[in-house]
Order: structure tokens, then sequence, then C-alpha cells
């Protein structure tokens, strides 16, 4: 049974990313104007903050600009993606950008909500009633039945959730689809890493690596013996790595798929790895998942 | 009868392309079968008065004159197939020429052995004997003439039409690349994120929005390379770079601090346009815009003796962004699409402008560009009339965008 359509006095918490602060207050004027009841709950200026405050204040809508220092709105909606906890509805996302050809298309292949600047208001209340209509819709939904696990026994609200999970494929799409538009033309597959410490350079096989961290400015690479720093980030290293032996399963890590033993399902729709010749176990998140499935 | 005939030998040097070249050799072949014709008409009519057989003398003509393009053209072509790299003339597109000193030599034989094999076809056709080609040195004589002057004309007539060719596409080139590097000026990014904001500013501070809307009609005018001028002055220089980064100021807020220093003295210094706007964007884009808290940026002018040191600093997230396998040491440029303003320079100034782009030495991180050029001469010291509708800078110390 459909929702009546919802007033502007319909009651919701948005959090704004926009990094030109004149465009982040014009945007809060023109959606207080038109949205009386939406409280913007945070606005902030970098990819970074907007995931972490997200996490914290847990709005029901983002507002992403797409470029933005630290990290870009897609990367900001990844790591949401991948830390948002159980039980919380995921937000609605609406991307917002400047000029992107290449961004454009990919919003709308999936079917994701966008807006362009300058933003002008017809647009802006289109949206408006857009968001406000799927958050009637899904009012009823989050809460009370837990729903029925399904056959690979995933249960878990937020897993089995089908709004998170169209989400979850969209953002993936979005995403992969970024990754080949930002990397150069193939560059040569790597074969020696050269980690350097002082005057000594440790010289790396790829071949020998079980898998790559990221941590801060810095990436781990683990083999089976030890581990070494190298000053790269993640980004960079994919494009010379082959995608068929490296998995990406989370977003600040990459795998060899050979070195993977046993891959465990958790109700919050995470996946434990178990490796080869390493005690520790490593986590794939949520979004890619889906990498695990049993046949 | 037998009758001296001309051998014509066109050269062209044929274009690189094979079933081009096979084209040619047939073309060209009619075109000797046109010449023996009219070869023969004319001996015709000078050695026996129009009283002769034309036709036997067509056959010899023919006959001899297609044997030896035969031989000369044909020989030249696989010679010029032959030739090591090295040997070969400069200039690909001269494939199928040979070189002076080969091609004297296919013209020799080709003439001697097509004389003798020519004669001799036209000897079994007509009946009559023809005498060797040694022993009727006239024949020689002008055989080798006229095949030398046919060899000649062929020669500059081709080489003509294809440097008619190369300047032709030479120039369309040039008009693609010059329409390309516009297109990639305007970067539509820039454009619709400073309209969002000067949309804004209309209503929150109209004078302001005003302002802004100058400059970006001056950056729009700088950008589509409206004013054809060679070289202007600093200051004017200075003054699109002040527009540039208070559009920028306007958009990143407080992110952005702005320093330009341009001393009195230097103010009407001729320098070759939008010099500097390359770097002061590379700044930005890539140092400061990435960086969550921004920065600074110092625009310099300088004298230095003789050298005019000019420099863009900026406090950003600077040029360490290594690659795992590769040399860090081309990454730096590369990366930052400076290579443009450094081939720029070379060509203005050779080895007399210098270019680097290299970390900030101090802990302040970021990274710095200086520009040295040999001092020009003062132009004048006046303001320009000048081209563009602002006017630059009324004051020589450092401008602060707050």
């Amino acid at each position: 049974m459909p929702n009546a359509a919802p007033t502007n006095a319909f009651a919701a918490t948005a959090l704004i990313a926009e990094d030109e602060p004149l465009l982040a207050a014009a945007l809060q004027a023109e959606l207080a104007r038109l949205w009386p009841g939406l409280q913007i709950v945070a606005v902030v200026g970098d990819g970074l903050s907007a995931a972490s405050q997200a996490l914290a204040l847990r709005p029901q809508l983002l507002f992403l600009d797409i470029r933005m220092p630290g990290a870009s709105g897609l990367e900001a909606a990844q790591a949401l993606a991948e830390d948002w906890p159980e039980g919380v509805p995921f937000p609605l996302l609406v991307f917002v950008t400047a000029y992107d050809q290449y961004a454009l298309a990919a919003f709308d292949a999936q079917a994701v909500d966008y807006l362009v600047k300058p933003v002008d208001t017809p647009r802006l209340a289109a949206c408006v009633a857009r968001l406000q209509q799927r958050l009637a819709d899904r009012a009823p939904a989050t809460g009370t039945l837990a729903p029925p696990a399904g056959p690979g026994g995933t249960g878990g609200a937020l897993a089995a959730d089908p709004l998170m999970q169209q989400t979850l494929d969209q953002l993936r799409a979005l995403l992969g689809g970024a990754a080949l538009a930002a990397a150069p033309a193939p560059a040569a597959r790597l074969a020696v890493i050269q980690a350097g410490v002082g005057n000594l350079v440790h010289l790396v096989p790829v071949a020998e690596v079980l898998y790559f961290e990221a941590a801060d400015k810095y990436l781990r690479v683990v083999t089976a013996e030890r581990e070494h720093l190298i000053r790269l980030s993640l980004r960079d290293l994919l494009p010379q790595l082959d995608a068929q032996q490296f998995w990406q399963v989370h977003r600040s890590l990459v795998v060899r798929a050979t070195a993977i033993t046993t891959a465990l399902r958790d109700e919050s729709g995470k996946v434990y790895l178990q490796l080869r010749g390493r005690p520790e176990r490593l986590t794939a998140s949520r979004l890619y998942a889906h990498l695990f499935k049993g046949i | 009868m037998p009758s001296v005939t001309t051998s014509t030998a066109p050269a062209n040097p044929a274009q690189a392309d094979d079933t081009s070249v096979w084209r040619g050799f047939l073309r060209r072949g009619l075109r000797n079968q046109v010449v023996c014709v009219v070869i023969a008409l004319v001996f015709w009519l000078m050695t026996t008065g129009g009283r002769g057989n034309l036709f036997t003398g067509w056959i010899y003509s023919a006959a001899i004159g297609t044997c030896c393009w035969f031989f000369i053209d044909g020989g030249r072509l696989l010679i010029s197939a032959r030739l090591p790299a090295g040997q070969r003339p400069a200039g690909a597109r001269r494939a199928g020429w040979p070189g002076p000193g080969w091609m004297l030599v296919c013209i020799v034989v080709g003439t001697a052995l097509g004389y003798s094999l020519g004669s001799a076809i036209g000897d079994h056709f007509t009946g009559f004997v023809t005498p060797s080609l040694l022993s009727n040195r006239p024949a020689i004589a002008i055989s080798l003439v006229t095949a030398i002057a046919a060899t000649w004309y062929f020669y500059a007539t081709e080489r003509l039409r294809q440097e008619q060719a190369a300047a032709e596409a030479a120039r369309r080139d040039a008009a693609e690349s010059q329409l390309r590097l516009l297109q990639s000026q305007l970067e539509p990014h820039m454009l619709f994120n400073t309209l969002a904001n000067l949309r804004v500013l209309i209503t929150l501070d109209p004078p302001r929005a005003q302002a802004m809307l100058d400059r970006i009609i001056n950056y729009l005018r700088a950008t589509l390379g409206a004013s054809r001028t060679d070289q202007h002055p600093l200051a004017v220089e200075f003054a699109r770079l002040d527009d540039y980064l208070a559009l920028m100021s306007l958009r990143m807020g407080p992110r952005l601090q702005v320093q330009l220093d341009l001393p009195d003295a230097l103010r009407g210094l001729p320098v070759p346009p939008l010099l500097l706007q390359p770097l002061v964007e590379n700044s930005i884009r890539h140092g400061l815009e990435p960086k969550v808290a921004g920065g600074r940026i110092e625009v310099r002018a300088r004298q230095q003796g003789d050298r005019l040191l000019l420099s863009v600093r900026d406090t950003g997230v600077g040029l360490d962004r290594p690659v795992a396998g590769a040399e860090p040491a081309d990454t730096a440029t590369s990366r930052y699409g400076t290579g443009h303003v450094a081939e720029r320079l070379a060509t203005l100034y050779g080895s007399r402008a210098q270019f680097s782009l290299r970390p900030a030495a101090d802990d302040e991180g970021g990274t710095l560009a200086e520009v040295s050029l040999p001092m020009p001469a003062n132009a004048s010291a006046s303001e320009p009339a000048s081209t563009s509708a602002s006017t630059p800078p009324p004051a020589c110390p450092p401008t602060d965008h707050a």
C-alpha cells in the first residue's frame, strides 16, 4: 500500500559534503526553503570527514560533491557502504557534480540520483520530491519483521535489504567504472616491488606477496615471511596488478586469490578470509562479499 | 628505317606505398608511350619532311622508348628497394629515389640496354638492321641527353608536388592542435563551478558578483587566446594571474591564500603571454585543491643580475607521488604536465632560459616552480593601453586575497 505523497513538513536528516563554501551555504539555504522539515546535521568540506561524520551522525540523506579534497564523493560512499553498521538503514545518496561527462553517463546508467552544478530550483525541487517519496516508501520496511534468511544463510537486516543491495550494486558499478576512467593506459605488470629502509632496498617479487593493505599514506606489502612498507597508494598500485590474481576485497585491501584458504560469511554480510601461511584473518567488506559465493 | 629515338625516363620519387609505386610505374609507362609517339612525329617531320614512313618511325620510337623506360624506371625502383637504409637519401617519402649517383648509373645502363633491345625489336618488326649503339655516337648522345633531361623534369615536378602536400598537412596539423589546446584550456569543470559560485553571489552580494563577473570575462578572453601578441608586459601577466586566483579564492574560500609580488621596476618588462598561467593552475589543481586544509600560493618576480626570475610556490601536497617499480625522476614532470612550459621556453629562448620544478625547500612543504629568463630590454615604462579590459593591479606589494 503506497504512502501518500509527503508534504514539506516531512521530517528527515541530511548531511552535505561540498568543499566550496559558497555552494555549500547556498545548497543549505535552498533546501531550507524547499524542505523546511529537513534538518542538516552537518556540512563538511572533504571526503574523509564526509565518511566519518556520516557514520557518527547517521543521517538519512547524503548530498555528496564528487570532487573533494581528501577523498572523492564516490570514495566516501564506498567507505560508508563498507563500514555502515547493522540495523540502521543506509542513507539515500545524491551525487553533485559541476561537469563530468563520464560521471553523468554512469549515474544515468545506474539510475543513481544526481544534481548538476549550478543547481537550479526546479531541479532541486524535483530531487526533493523524489527523496521524500523514497523515504516515505521505505518507512514501514525498516523494522519489526526480521527478513527470512536467504539460501546461503546470510541473515542480517542490512544484508538482505533489497534497497541496500541495489545501492551496493550501483556503487560497485560506479567505482569500477571510475577506476577504469582514472587509470592511465595499462601500465606494465609489476613484477618486483622495491621497498627501501634507509640504505637497504628489499626486492620483493610480486609472486610472493600475499596481500596489500593500505595504512595511512603507506602500503603494507605482506609475504609469508614478513611485511614491508612502501609509499604508494592502492589506487596507483591496482592498475599494475593482474586483476585475475589479485582481488580487491575492501577499499584498503587487495589479496592474492590463491593465498585464501577459506572464506567465512557472517550475519552482517562481511566475509572473513583465512590465508595460507599467515595467522591473521582478513575481512572482506560487504561491497566485495559477492566474490565469495558458494557454488 | 631506324630512327634515333630517345628514351623518356621519368623518375618520379614515388610514394612509400607499394601499390601506388606500381601504379605510378604504369602511369609513367603510359605517358612514355605518348612521348614516343610525339618523338616519332617530330623525327618524321624533321628528317624526312613528312615523306618518310611515320609508322616505322613510330615502331622504333615506341620499342626503344619503352625498353629504355622499362630498364631505367624499373632499375631505379629495384635499386632503391634494395639499398640499405643508410645509403638511401633522407626523406622517407622519397622511396624509389636511389640518389643521384645510382640514378645516373640507371640512366646510362638503362639507355644502353633499352636502345639495344628496342632496336632489335624494331628490326624484328621492320626487317631493317640498326647499327649498334656503340657505333652510333649521335644516337648515344641524344638518348642520354634526353633521358637526363626527362629525369630532371619529372624529379623536379614530383618534388614540388610533395612539398606542397607536406606544407598542407603541416598547416592542417597546426590548426588541429590549436583547437585541441583551446578545448583543453577551457576546462568545463572550472567554468561551471565558477558560474555556480557567481550565481550564489548575485543575490548574496551583488557588487561582489559584478566584480567576479568582470574577472570571469577577463579570464575567458585570455584563455580563448583573443589577443595575438607575442609578448605583453609582466604587469599584464600578473593581472591575468590575479583574475584566475581571485576566482579560485572565491571558490576555495579560506583554503586559499594568495600572494603576488611584482616590483615596480619590473612591471613593464615584456614576457610571452600566459607563460606562468599553466604553473599557477598546476599549483592549485595538483597542490592545493587536494589538500584538505588548503594552503598558500606565492607568485614572485625578481631580478637577479642580468636574469629575470619568475617563481610560483605553493604549500600544497607536493610532488611526492612515487610509483612502485618506476623511476621517480620522470614522474614529476609528466604528472604535472609542465612539459609544455619547458618546450615553450626552449622554443622562445633556446638554452638561455631555464625551468625547474622541485619540492619547496622550507618546512612548509609544497612545490616550487621557477622560470629563469634573460633580462628583456625594458619595452616601456608606461602601462599599456592594452587589449584586455581590466587594469593591472595598481600597487606593487603583495596583494592578498583573504
